[in-house]
């Protein structure tokens, strides 16, 4: 057991932050929420810097100790979140990487890499949440592109969005697994309508999506036809990966915070309120400590990231709750005030035992894919 | 970074398991529960001559000279196997007290208000004077109660004397006693479950069922991640840290693993009972949680 990292790692973090102490000083300012095109320009504008930097590759095809280990430093440093890119780099582009012919790749990636494209996700459907399998939105083949219609909800950035990846059914008739194919729709497509999603936070973070015999060339498709399911496991299991090191980073950042907020106010001489903070301390360092493990362990299966994701899920979602949770018994009466600190993160906060895999279906997924139980109903 | 157990680890983890199956198997544990208060000197010294209690002395003073990580791995093993004793003490005595290390003499050290197998030892590792018998909760560990920390002199206003840091070696191992509960808890649960059938099917297909079991397994990896790192830096943070996952994951899981067994669980022929009644023991150990909690936050504020 080593915690320790090698010389060329080292060095790797050495570079980084030498490069973050000069890059983020001259980053313009960064755009209001509401501020989609604002968004896209600065989101896409970091990824050009990354990529102008060296840096643009590195979910790719960095080792998944040099992924973390950029992961902990930008995060550190205050670097912008990878915000609209999230969907072209942490999961259509692995998969197009993994699935996609050379000349979809060659179309692709490099647009993604240079921060020129932003992509979204039309997986979900309204019903289709955890049941991903029951998607219904249609595809017929007509000629040399297919047909689509149907409904997509929690697709992110959709407003600004320049390709969708997207999973349609192309056989009704076959077993659900094996019906689906996935594509990747151009977002200037005649036929799609975007409407954005109030969250329970007040912002509009997600858009549903409607589309009406929206035209995808056949060209566009990833994988074989009715084999989209395959390929988005690939997606999906990108996403259980080292998704979280960089928002473990921030949050044990902002336990320091709170600790020392409390001990400002008086509020430090609760002891019941000090224990908590103490017990949630624990907490994040097991966290950061699971997630060097499951580093670990994918640097030596060849960096695919497996199941092992669903057990960190499921403890870190829960643990980022109760740590806004505990802000709100910091603030005090300011935990309903929504210009105080760490109150919008509350509220965002209640989404993460839900997004990406809810609790109770990551813990099915723990006890008959980890635990060898009997399949449940 | 390889934050993963070395072959080596590896074969010392599967040796003292195959070691424990041989000289304390499931026989000798329940033989041990009807003889309460007793211990094996039989057993402490095949222990001694495995290099249990010698594991982490210089090979050059007659040790194994491994360190903290396979220590911790080994008492992980002693908690799965629910191996009764002093355990911590002697091991920590060990090339500091004659015949420890070779588990020619047994060693017991008081602990706050409680000491374990204080009857049995052959030498004691602080004031036990006072110290008054108990009836152990669990059936493996004798106990003995001690006067409180006396109350502040009003007089002279000075504050009572601060109970004296724990040794943070002595928390980790016994961290690392729970995490081994905490693995063994989840298996045992996850068999019952695939074994027993109600309704037709076994119940480790009901999702109410499924999930308690996977809670479990989410406690028992995280805290093994803290516990194993916190072995590494034997860092004291580090070490509270482990320490109140581990407690977690032992206590909550064996409480989780009891309600999986449901009547069976509630029986004295299950071992369920056992491990829940050693980890009450353990959690209460250096201070208990508190203390930890306590150290963290203070970390947390400066």
């Amino acid at each position: 057991m080593d915690l320790s990292y090698t010389p060329e790692e080292e060095e790797f973090r050495a570079r980084l932050r030498e490069w973050l102490a000069k890059a983020l000083p001259i980053l313009p300012a960064r755009p209001s929420p509401d501020d989609w095109p604002g968004r896209r320009a600065y989101d896409l504008g970091w990824q050009r810097m990354l990529y102008d930097a060296g840096y643009a590759g590195v979910h790719w095809d960095a080792s998944p100790t040099l992924r973390l280990i950029f992961l902990e430093e930008t995060e550190r440093a205050g670097a912008p979140y990878v915000g609209a890119n999230f969907v072209g780099l942490l999961h259509a582009g692995p998969t197009i990487a993994a699935e996609g012919t050379a000349e979809q790749r060659a179309r692709w990636l490099p647009p993604i890499l240079r921060g020129e494209q932003v992509w979204c996700q039309g997986f979900s459907e309204p019903d289709a949440g955890s049941d991903l399998a029951s998607l219904r939105t249609r595809a017929r083949r007509d000629g040399d592109a297919y047909v689509v219609t149907g409904s997509k909800i929690w697709t992110s950035h959709a407003e600004v969005a320049d390709r969708c990846e997207l999973l349609v059914r192309t056989d009704p008739d076959a077993p659900r697994h094996r019906g689906i194919t996935w594509l990747a729709m151009p977002m200037d497509a005649d036929g799609i309508t975007v409407r954005p999603l109030r969250t329970l936070a007040g912002s509009a973070e997600f858009a549903e999506m409607f589309l009406d015999e929206v035209r995808v060339p056949v060209a566009d498709r990833v994988g074989e036809e009715n084999d989209g399911w395959r390929v988005t496991m690939v997606t999906l299991s990108f996403e259980r990966g080292t998704a979280f090191v960089g928002e473990v980073v921030a949050c044990r950042r902002v336990l320091g915070e709170l600790a020392r907020a409390a001990r400002g106010d008086g509020r430090w001489d609760d002891p019941a309120l000090r224990r908590r903070l103490g017990r949630l301390d624990a907490e994040f360092r097991a966290l950061w400590r699971l997630t060097q493990w499951n580093v670990s362990a994918a640097e030596a299966s060849g960096g695919v990231p497996g199941v092992g994701g669903s057990v960190f899920k499921l403890r870190y979602s829960h643990a980022r709750q109760e740590l806004y949770d505990t802000a709100a018994e910091v603030l005090g009466p300011g935990a309903l005030d929504l210009d105080r600190p760490w109150v919008l993160d509350r509220l965002s906060s209640l989404s993460y035992t839900i997004a990406a895999g809810t609790s109770q279906i990551q813990r099915s997924i723990v006890a008959e894919r980890i635990l060898g139980l009997p399949r449940g109903r | 970074m390889r934050f993963r157990l070395t072959d080596d680890q590896r074969a010392l983890r599967e040796g003292v398991r195959e070691l424990l199956a041989r000289c304390f198997g499931r026989e000798a544990l329940r033989a041990a529960v009807r003889a309460p208060g007793r211990l094996d000197r039989t057993l402490w010294r095949t222990l001694g001559e495995a290099g249990f209690f010698a594991l982490r002395l210089p090979e050059a003073d007659g040790g194994v000279g491994l360190g903290l990580p396979e220590a911790v791995l080994a008492f992980e093993e002693a908690g799965r196997a629910l191996l009764p004793g002093p355990l911590v003490a002697t091991h920590l005595a060990a090339g500091g007290v004659p015949g420890a290390a070779r588990g020619e003499t047994v060693v017991a050290a008081v602990d706050g208000e409680l000491a374990e197998w204080l009857d049995a030892a052959d030498v004691v590792r602080g004031d036990a004077s006072g110290a008054v018998p108990l009836r152990s909760v669990d059936p493996l560990t004798p106990l003995h109660r001690l006067p409180g920390t006396a109350a502040p002199d009003p007089v002279a206003g000075l504050p009572a004397p601060v109970a004296a840091a724990p040794d943070p070696v002595a928390v980790l191992l016994t961290a690392a006693e729970q995490l081994g509960t905490a693995g063994r808890v989840c298996e045992l649960a996850v068999q019952h479950a695939r074994a027993r059938e109600q309704f037709g099917r076994p119940i480790g297909a009901f999702q109410a069922v499924q999930h308690l079991c996977a809670d479990l397994l989410v406690r028992v990896e995280t805290a093994r991640a803290a516990v194993y790192a916190a072995a590494v830096t034997a860092d004291p943070a580090d070490i509270a840290a482990a320490r109140l996952l581990a407690d977690e994951a032992a206590v909550r899981g064996a409480r989780d693993c009891l309600q999986v067994h449901g009547g069976m669980g509630f029986t004295w022929e299950a071992d369920v009972h056992l491990h829940l009644k050693r980890a009450w023991v353990r959690e209460r150990r250096a201070g208990g949680g508190t203390q930890s909690e306590e150290l963290l936050a203070a970390a947390l504020a400066d």
